[in-house]
């Protein structure tokens, strides 16, 4: 089990890293941290770069800039956004699952109801439906073992029951497996009520802390506006929000989120 | 028994076939057919070259072939789409194979062999090349398997479970030259592509797994082969068509196959 205790102690750290496409600047000194079992979230519009940074913590993306420490050894579960498998390659949910190590029947029947599935083992990965394969995804990424389950934009095309029940479904895993978790989201009010940490990130960190800090903090309210804010209270009735008419807003009055 | 032509002309095929159509399966799964059919018309440049220079076809091939890899991906960086870039290297290199060729000193050489494959002719090296040139394919592809799938499957992935797609990419990238130059010979450097990827898309049809699938186009890869080779025989049609063409048939019996079976 990792150790809980300290800065030095946590499981990946990025340091002033800075990325850019083709003279276009996506990052800029981006700090990030993750301790062991926390769950942390960043949430920005598109092309803020948290796809971006997301990679560069994996691993799949170097910066021009900063650097990435990683605890040796770290296991890393990723669930990515979606899995485009080409329809030559035949493969079925329990061949899925032993990539990239074989796994025991026993571990892999395991790992698909902890994700929240059947045992669809004999199923080809391409008759799944959308909920159904991000759930496969999911398991596979737990049967390493992760310390850290990085998760982006794990649930595009899922319905609304389906959204909520796969992060029920992640927080669940957490306290299962007692992994730290990493997500990057724009389902804003599922995803922040269930964070311990959010980021918010506009290319460079704008704002960072617990979800009611986040959601009030003014930079949030300039990217999101505050029909998020209300969204948000659906999920945590007991929080004020009057802070939604604090202060002035010119641009964004999307209220339908109900307040 | 390797002094019959006819024997080390079925070694010769069978060692191709069932090569390419083990690595005919990544080829198919990764899209890399373009790619494959690149190296292997731009092989006749390689074949005019070793010519030239005096040295093994075999390493003119794999040469030019790595060459148009890395010509690929440079073309690929600086705007050119992939379609348009495979297709300079692919009829350039094939053109220019033929001028050189003419170019040289000394006596007129035909082609022909190269283009279509003369595997009546192969010697006691070519066969010892082919098969070493299998086995290098089969024991890498074995060791690396998992790495492989899951970085075809996504470089993400990989990237997660500490596997380096572009590693990956590389290696398959070698070894579809190194196929290119056992396969020329044989078939020819405008059918090898087909020795790659129709042997897969047959087994495509009736494979559930990825390993399935392997075995089963390495299989055909055999099946074609040797059967191309008897009709051939019997037929008296030139050796590689013949092997492509039983290949072809295969396919057709096999989509047959699933389709009736799904009606059924």
């Amino acid at each position: 089990m990792p150790s809980v205790s300290g800065d030095t102690m946590s499981l990946m750290q990025v340091k002033n890293i800075t990325v850019s496409y083709g003279g276009k600047q996506v990052l800029d000194r981006v700090n990030l941290s993750i301790m062991p079992g926390e769950i942390v979230t960043i949430v920005g519009p598109n092309g803020s770069g948290k796809s971006t940074l997301l990679r560069v913590v994996l691993g799949a993306l170097d910066p021009q800039k900063g650097t990435v420490k990683r605890q040796d050894g770290l296991r890393i579960g990723y669930v990515l956004q979606r899995l485009q498998i080409d329809p030559s390659l035949p493969i079925t949910v329990r061949r899925f699952l032993d990539l990239p190590t074989r796994v025991s029947e026993v571990d892999a029947v395991a790992a698909l109801k902890t994700a929240g599935l059947p045992d669809v083992s004999k199923q080809q990965m391409t008759s799944l439906s959308g909920g159904q394969f991000q759930r496969v995804l999911l398991a596979r990424a737990l049967l390493g073992k992760p310390q850290v389950l990085m998760l982006d934009e794990a649930t595009q095309g899922l319905d609304q029951p389906g959204l909520a029940s796969f992060y029920r479904q992640i927080e669940a895993v957490r306290q299962d497996i007692g992994c730290a978790i990493l997500m990057v989201s724009h389902e804003l009010h599922v995803v922040m009520s269930a964070s311990d940490r959010v980021i918010c990130l506009n290319g460079h960190v704008c704002c960072e802390g617990t979800p009611d800090v986040v959601s009030a903090a003014p930079a949030y309210r300039e990217l999101f506006g505050t029909g998020t804010g209300g969204a948000l209270a659906l999920y945590r009735h007991e929080h004020d929000h009057g802070h939604d008419h604090d202060h002035d807003h010119e641009h964004h009055h999307d209220h339908e989120a109900a307040e | 028994m390797l002094d019959d032509f006819l024997v080390r002309a079925a070694l010769a095929g069978l060692g191709t076939a069932i090569t390419a159509g083990l690595l005919g399966c990544f080829v198919v799964w990764r899209r890399m057919a373009y790619f494959g059919d690149a190296m292997a018309h731009a092989a006749i440049l390689g074949v005019a070259l070793s010519l030239g220079f005096s040295v093994s076809i075999f390493i003119g091939v794999i040469v030019t072939a790595i060459a148009v890899a890395f010509l690929f991906l440079g073309l690929t960086g600086r705007g050119q789409s992939a379609d348009a870039a495979l297709g300079v290297i692919a009829h350039g290199g094939l053109a220019l194979g033929l001028v050189a060729v003419a170019l040289l000193p000394g006596q007129r050489i035909s082609l022909d062999a190269y283009l279509f494959g003369d595997v009546l002719t192969v010697s006691c090296l070519d066969l010892a090349v082919i098969w070493g040139g299998a086995l290098v394919v089969f024991v890498i592809i074995w060791h690396r398997w998992s790495a492989l799938l899951t970085a075809t499957l996504s470089p993400d992935l990989a990237h997660a479970a500490g596997i380096k797609p572009r590693r990956e990419e590389l290696i398959l990238t070698l070894l579809l030259a190194l196929v290119v130059a056992v396969a020329i010979k044989v078939v020819g450097a405008l059918l090898i592509t087909v020795l790659l990827i129709v042997p897969a898309a047959a087994a495509r049809t009736a494979a559930r797994t990825p390993e399935g699938m392997a075995v089963l186009a390495t299989t055909i890869g055999a099946i074609a082969s040797l059967g191309g080779l008897r009709i051939a025989m019997t037929l008296d049609t030139a050796v590689g068509p013949t092997i492509v063409c039983t290949a072809v048939g295969c396919f057709a019996l096999m989509t047959l196959g699933s389709l009736l079976s799904k009606v059924a």
